[in-house]
């Protein structure tokens, strides 16, 4: 088990409860407030999507459960700014300066909005690792589902794939590693593969037989059968 | 190997208010007065996905995908660049792939580590796409959660539940409904439901 955001698989959460389609976007005002501030902070380029994942994450297990989707972003965003250097104890008291900041010369304006939503944050870069398996290899996963360089870090090998036997359905071409991207690591690109996994390979009672799930796995999570 | 660094009880975001909407507020304020955040921003990003980046942005798609087979295979052969060609690029988009239902498997996306999901095309996840339920169980029971939406699929129909572990996003091609022959690429989109490119729903039949 890594964390308690690794949740692919658990038992007990009951019924999923659907809203309809066309119902607002976001249910609260707050929740819209959540996502935009996060979204602008983010434009001050002190951290980058693997490091905001792993941030949300590192909430307690206490936290991450009690909290709402945006509670988690917002509260993991404070937690954030705190590490980075952006703000710090005494802001969040409402003890600190008003003062210009620094870094506001970063500060996300309206103008650019769409350019920078337009522009996105691509994942793939060039690499020396080239790929060792090919579509339709058989392949295993690591156990156990652990960061191998910062232990309790992120990862996105989730637990219940964990040591299982799949296959190579597509190689996505060499993408950041988010294990090594979330802890200032460098960017360590790598081969990623889509790996198929028959059901009954991951579930003491799987559904059916002929169901499977594919999951996107670096190619460090990989060894060969 | 490293310590994890910041693992500690007492994280800073306790300091701000609990009750949620003033924690925001205050977070809010806090970085607007230091000049990091601008409001003016803030509202753009929430009018984008409120007014304008969402779900029938997908069903332009899929209905061209109907409509078009040599659009259909380029989209299902390299789906980013054909998005793109249609405009739709960008956060949350950067890396897609297209997977297409047919009568013998059905497919369904999930994020089950946090909620990644196709912004361009699709706009901000729905909350059941965010719920503890649907990332606990989309992967172990996916026909048990389809019948939570109403879905049963046919006898010989198999699953395949795509867990978005990457910075590649899915999206389900779904198949075209019967009885739609002649009909626009407007009309047909109209028939797109936002969950049915998820997985969890089936296109509407034209009334």
């Amino acid at each position: 088990m890594t964390r308690v955001h690794d949740m692919g698989g658990r038992f007990g959460d009951g019924p999923v409860v659907r809203e309809v389609e066309g119902d607002p976007v976001f249910e609260k005002d707050w929740h819209a407030r959540a996502l935009a501030v996060t979204l602008a902070s983010g434009a001050l380029g002190k951290w980058n999507i693997d490091v905001s994942r792993h941030a949300r994450e590192r909430l307690s297990p206490k936290d991450y459960t009690r909290f709402s989707y945006y509670e988690k972003w917002i509260s993991a965003l404070a937690d954030l700014l705190v590490e980075t250097g952006v703000l710090t104890l005494e802001d969040l008291k409402g003890e600190g300066r008003d003062a210009p900041h620094p870094l506001a010369q970063r500060a996300m304006t309206a103008d650019v909005v769409p350019g920078v939503l337009a522009k996105g944050g691509p994942a793939d870069r060039p690499s020396d690792v080239a790929p060792t398996f090919v579509v339709g290899q058989a392949v295993r996963t690591a156990r156990p589902a652990a960061n191998r360089f910062v232990d309790g870090g992120h990862t996105r090998l989730p637990s219940y794939a964990q040591g299982a036997e799949g296959r190579v359905l597509l190689l996505h071409g060499t993408h950041v590693l988010p294990d090594s991207s979330a802890h200032g690591l460098g960017e360590a690109p790598e081969p990623l593969y889509a790996v198929m996994f028959p059901a009954t390979e991951l579930w003491a009672d799987a559904e059916s037989p002929d169901d499977e799930v594919v999951l996107d796995l670096w190619q460090s999570y990989l060894e060969p059968v | 190997m490293r310590p994890m660094p910041h693992d500690h009880s007492d994280h800073p975001h306790a300091l701000l208010p609990p009750d949620p909407a003033l924690r925001v507020k205050a977070l809010e304020t806090i970085l607007t007065r230091k000049g990091l955040i601008d409001p003016a921003a803030l509202d753009e990003l929430i009018d984008t996905y409120e007014n304008r980046i969402g779900p029938k942005n997908g069903a332009r798609v899929v209905a061209r995908a109907w409509a078009d087979p040599m659009f259909r295979a380029a989209l299902l052969e390299d789906a980013t660049r054909v998005v793109a060609d249609l405009g739709f690029y960008g956060r949350q988009g950067e890396h897609m792939v297209v997977v297409e239902n047919t009568p013998q498997q059905h497919n369904m996306v999930v994020c089950t580590l946090c909620s990644c999901y196709p912004w361009p095309l699709l706009g901000i996840p729905p909350g059941w796409y965010k719920s503890d339920a649907y990332r606990a169980r989309a992967v172990r029971e996916p026909r048990k959660v389809l019948a939570d939406f109403g879905v049963t699929l046919p006898e010989g129909t198999s699953v395949r539940v795509w867990d978005s572990t990457a910075e590649v996003r899915y999206l389900v091609l779904p198949m075209r409904p019967e009885g739609t022959d002649g009909l626009s690429e407007d009309a047909l989109a109209d028939l797109v439901t936002r969950d049915s490119m998820i997985g969890t729903d089936i296109p509407k039949v034209p009334s």
